[in-house]
């Protein structure tokens, strides 16, 4: 059985057909590409995987229980952790607040438990302050702990983010355009980021990516997406030389 | 361990409240006050959770606490004391000093039930959509309450002080500052305890982005439902004693003025701050009691304030921080933890 399947996925935004009949499956260790031009249909992609949208056909499954129909945080139990494009932290709150908060879809203790205070209350949180300052010392962030996550750089930013999804010990992690708005330096950094993580948490690792430099050099295994299509996949450099990707990037050369 | 001088200022306060009003060198007005104080450091703070908290904007706060207020007090007046409505007393007025806070408490709970009523709604619609509909919600609670005859509609209802009386035969101690303050208390504790634990910040993530956080693994749906619950069973709490505390409640009490004096005070204070909702409380009581000699010309004067308030400090008296954050040196007096959540 394959760790995540996805099968004839394919979703409608009223009469735009955005997906049609999308396909992947990962064993697990893999670290795969998802690329296309703008407006692909890439994130709406991972858009219905974690459950922000239901797909109007077709199934994904991790390790053969179906994703389709559930709510967000019920995915993310199951061990699918994401990141944004824009990347969304909670700005206001600090940089180990935005990790704890992100242990929320394990919490074993309820209401009453926060309100008296119970015994079983105070070992959970004792659990999630250690284990929050683990990931940050093992993510170098801990020097950032008690700063607001709107007041840190660009770059560290990202990396926070990429911390709070490692909080959700996923099986697969989902990177939405991780070095968008990064210099050259940063991309460096982070392409040695997601190798390093890879390794350390054993992941499996799918990644929408434009920067081509970041692509090329990281993923084992490319998909190209266009118009909601799948036209293309396979290793990087069987990849750069097709010619309906080379079509869908840059145009088709006139006759 | 940790806020034990907090707690001492909190006992010692309360004792003193109570020794003053019972001795008697507290008028009766400045009790009447010293209460409502209590009550709107409930509502303010309650309001805050939803408003501040959680950045959604209700302003139907007043309905909730119309719930409170009308169930708590039929209760106690049925059980209690003989009237026109119910007919002979169930128990002995000596049992309210017993069962009052539980009668209380269920009042909040219905209230809290209420509050679902808002709850539902916004796991669909959010911001402008939402306001509206909490205030709906009020006019619903309102025009409810104004039609139903038996229990005095529009002309109110009346009956509870008798309650208090009953109580005072027993021992004659300031019952009701004795609840009011406890309640206030145990108020403050409760969403303290909320806000700082990883449960309870879901709600802060939702604020600051909810897509994030149902992403991230929060259950939002569940969050707003308690957040909305644990709120609106607070006003319904602040309602009962308030119905109790003047005696005489009618719909006319509970309408958008009611809810709009609560807005103002969690954005006097600041929002997402439990202390400085609790000093705008303070701060926007006294102030209505002090400008009374004005007459009306105190809804031209307060206004300005709040006018005046929101262009040079936008944020409120604390914007999102705590009184702690804002004097450092407090933590130190009061005995707090120096790193991580503990502050006021």
């Amino acid at each position: 059985m394959p760790l995540f399947e996805v099968r004839g996925l394919t979703h409608y935004f009223g009469g735009l057909r955005a997906v049609s009949d999308f396909n992947l499956a990962f064993e697990g260790g893999e670290l795969v590409g998802l690329i296309g031009p703008n407006g692909a249909g890439k994130t709406t992609i991972f858009n219905l995987i974690c459950g922000v949208y239901r797909a109007t056909r077709g199934g994904v499954k991790i390790e053969g229980q179906n994703l389709v129909g559930l709510f967000p945080h019920q995915v993310t139990a199951l061990g699918i952790a994401r990141t944004f494009q824009n990347i969304r932290l909670w700005p206001e709150m600090t940089v180990l607040d935005n990790i704890r908060v992100a242990h929320n879809y394990r919490l074993s203790y309820g209401f009453l438990d926060t309100i008296f205070q119970t015994s079983r209350y105070r070992k959970e949180e004792d659990e999630i302050d250690r284990k929050s300052e683990e990931v940050l010392d093992i993510m170098g962030l801990r020097d950032y702990a008690e700063e607001l996550a709107k007041n840190l750089p660009y770059g560290l930013q990202r990396k926070v983010e990429i911390a709070r999804a490692l909080v959700i010990r996923p099986k697969l992690l989902l990177l939405d355009e991780p070095s968008a708005g990064m210099n050259l330096s940063e991309k460096e950094a982070l392409i040695g980021l997601i190798r390093w993580i890879r390794r350390e948490f054993n992941l499996t690792i799918w990644l929408i990516e434009h920067e081509m430099r970041v692509v090329m050099n990281l993923c084992e295994k490319i998909q190209v997406l266009d118009f909601g299509e799948t036209i293309a996949q396979g290793r990087p450099e069987e990849i750069q030389s097709n010619p309906r990707v080379i079509e869908a990037y840059l145009g088709k050369e006139i006759d | 361990m940790k806020r034990y001088s907090l707690t001492f200022l909190a006992l010692g306060f309360f004792i003193l409240a109570v020794g003053l009003s019972w001795a008697g060198v507290l008028s009766p007005y400045l009790q009447l006050i010293l209460m409502f104080v209590g009550v709107n450091i409930m509502m303010s703070s309650s309001l805050n959770l939803v408003n501040g908290y959680m950045g959604e904007f209700s302003c139907g706060h007043a309905g909730f606490m119309a719930v409170g207020a009308y169930t708590t007090s039929l209760l106690t007046v049925w059980f209690f004391t003989t009237g026109s409505v119910f007919g002979p007393n169930l128990l002995a007025p000596a049992w309210a000093i017993v069962l009052f806070p539980f009668l209380l408490l269920f009042g909040g709970l219905i209230a809290a039930l209420a509050g679902l009523l808002v709850a539902f709604p916004s796991f669909r619609t959010r911001g402008d959509y939402l306001a509206i509909i909490t205030l709906a919600v009020n006019y619903i609670v309102k025009s409810a309450i104004e039609n139903v005859q038996p229990i005095g509609g529009a002309r109110g209802f009346m009956g509870m002080g008798r309650v208090i009386s009953g109580m005072k035969e027993v021992a004659d101690l300031p019952w009701m500052m004795i609840w009011t303050w406890i309640f206030a208390f145990l108020t403050m504790l409760l969403i303290k305890r909320f806000v700082s634990s990883t449960y309870g910040k879901g709600i802060i993530a939702i604020r600051d982005d909810e897509i994030a956080a149902e992403i991230m693994g929060v259950n939002t749906r569940r969050a707003k439902m308690v957040a909305f619950m644990l709120s609106s069973g607070l006003a319904g709490l602040a309602g009962g004693l308030f119905a109790h505390i003047l005696g005489y409640i009618n719909p006319g009490s509970f309408g958008i003025m009611k809810s709009t004096e609560a807005l103002v005070m969690v954005y006097l204070g600041g929002m997402g701050s439990l202390s400085g909702s609790v000093l705008s409380a303070v701060v926007f009581t006294l102030l209505l009691e002090v400008l009374r000699p004005l007459q009306l010309y105190k809804w031209v004067v307060v206004p300005l304030i709040l006018i005046l308030l929101m262009l040079f400090r936008t944020e409120g008296l604390l914007g999102h921080r705590e009184l702690t954050d804002s004097f450092p040196h407090l933590k130190r007096i009061l005995g707090l933890k120096e790193k991580g959540h503990a502050s006021l």
